[in-house]
């Protein structure tokens, strides 16, 4: 309540279990209606590239890293992780408390995320997923640009695999 | 400075860095991080059939697709102009384990002795890159997230059920690297 931007519609919650995809929301909420062209896209390439590098340097797109941290024998990983989520965490404080607004001047709207068994049961496969390949989806696209070419193949299954969740969606406990 | 760059980076650098992607992305035009959607706009652009799951306008999501590919592009350059090209330091009891299983070579993020396209045709290559990659499509999906989009994104706006999911990868991964993992890679 009275955080700004906060989204609440019990209509699109119900329909809608997967909230990084921002258009499948948009019938019902007034989210950007700025058009621009295709080239305004650039900016996330820049973001994506940054994030890349420290993807890298930092070695969390190792599997080596993932074995380890798995098997709780080194701190980093975890180091990682966590300083990023509080790092995060603070940000959107920020954002919230001082009403930060896009560069284009709209309100930045922040999403509720409701439960669904899928967060267990996916949960669980992803998991099982990242500990075998040392991977998850950011680290394959950078395991490929890191010159391990072969991981090409790995991110294709991951399409084949979204698919087949896709196909299978309705009868799937959620 | 250069050299320092060069080394890998301490968890201290490196996290706070990528925490810091969540503010940038909202600012720039209100997205939230997430990586494992991109897989989803591929199917939708490439073969949506005729699911509903694939039927939206992807047009829209399209920043997560230039967001990826800079991912892959910022990892070239790291390894390119930004690495000093050490072998990977590890704890010497995984070391000692991963011998056992053949797993030599620490030159590259991922071991060359599997996570090459020789392998491929291999039980163990198999299982390792194309049944893994399989699951962390359709388990990130089913989940509605991964690393990024709840571990990160969702755990930084406080939403409990992108906490449950989180536990669920790490049991899921820690299960899978102590119980199941081992005997693949035996194989």
């Amino acid at each position: 309540m009275g955080e700004i931007g906060e989204v609440k519609n019990s209509f699109v919650e119900k329909l809608n279990t997967d909230f990084e995809v921002r258009s499948l929301d948009s019938v019902c909420i007034n989210t950007s209606v700025l058009k621009h062209p295709w080239w305004y896209n650039i900016k996330y390439t820049v973001a994506g590239l940054l994030f890349g590098i420290v993807l890298v340097k930092t070695e969390v797109i190792s599997w080596f890293r993932i074995q380890e941290m798995f098997r709780f024998q080194s701190f980093h990983m975890y180091g990682v992780i966590g300083s990023a989520v509080v790092t995060a965490m603070i940000s959107v404080w920020l954002i919230k408390k001082l009403r930060v607004r896009t560069i284009y001047g709209e309100p930045i709207q922040l999403y509720k995320i409701r439960f669904s068994k899928g967060q267990v049961y996916g949960g669980l496969l992803f998991g099982f997923g990242w500990a075998i390949t040392g991977a998850c989806p950011g680290p394959l696209f950078a395991l490929i640009g890191s010159g391990t070419t072969v991981v090409i193949v790995t991110l294709l299954s991951a399409v084949a695999g979204t698919w087949v969740y896709g196909f299978f969606r309705d009868k799937l406990p959620h | 400075m250069l050299e320092w760059i060069k080394n890998p980076w301490p968890w201290y650098i490196g996290g706070p860095l990528i925490g810091l992607t969540v503010p940038l992305l909202l600012i720039f035009g209100n997205k939230r991080l997430g990586v494992s959607s991109s897989l989803r706009h591929i199917c939708a652009i490439c073969f949506p059939g005729n699911i509903q799951f694939f039927k939206y306008d992807w047009r829209r999501e399209m920043w997560n697709l230039f967001f990826v590919f800079g991912i892959a592009a910022g990892a070239f350059l790291a390894v390119a102009f930004l690495s000093s090209h050490q072998p990977i330091n590890v704890n010497p009891k995984l070391v000692s384990e991963l011998k056992d299983y053949g797993i030599n070579d620490y030159s590259k993020l991922a071991p060359q002795d599997i996570f090459n396209w020789s392998s491929l045709f291999t039980v163990k290559g198999f299982v390792l890159m194309v049944a893994g990659g399989f699951l962390i499509g359709f388990g990130t999906r089913y989940a509605g997230g991964c690393t990024s989009g709840h571990s990160i994104m969702g755990l930084s706006n406080l939403q409990w059920p992108s906490l449950v999911a989180t536990i669920c990868f790490m049991i899921g991964g820690v299960v899978m690297a102590n119980f199941i993992l081992p005997s693949v890679l035996r194989l």
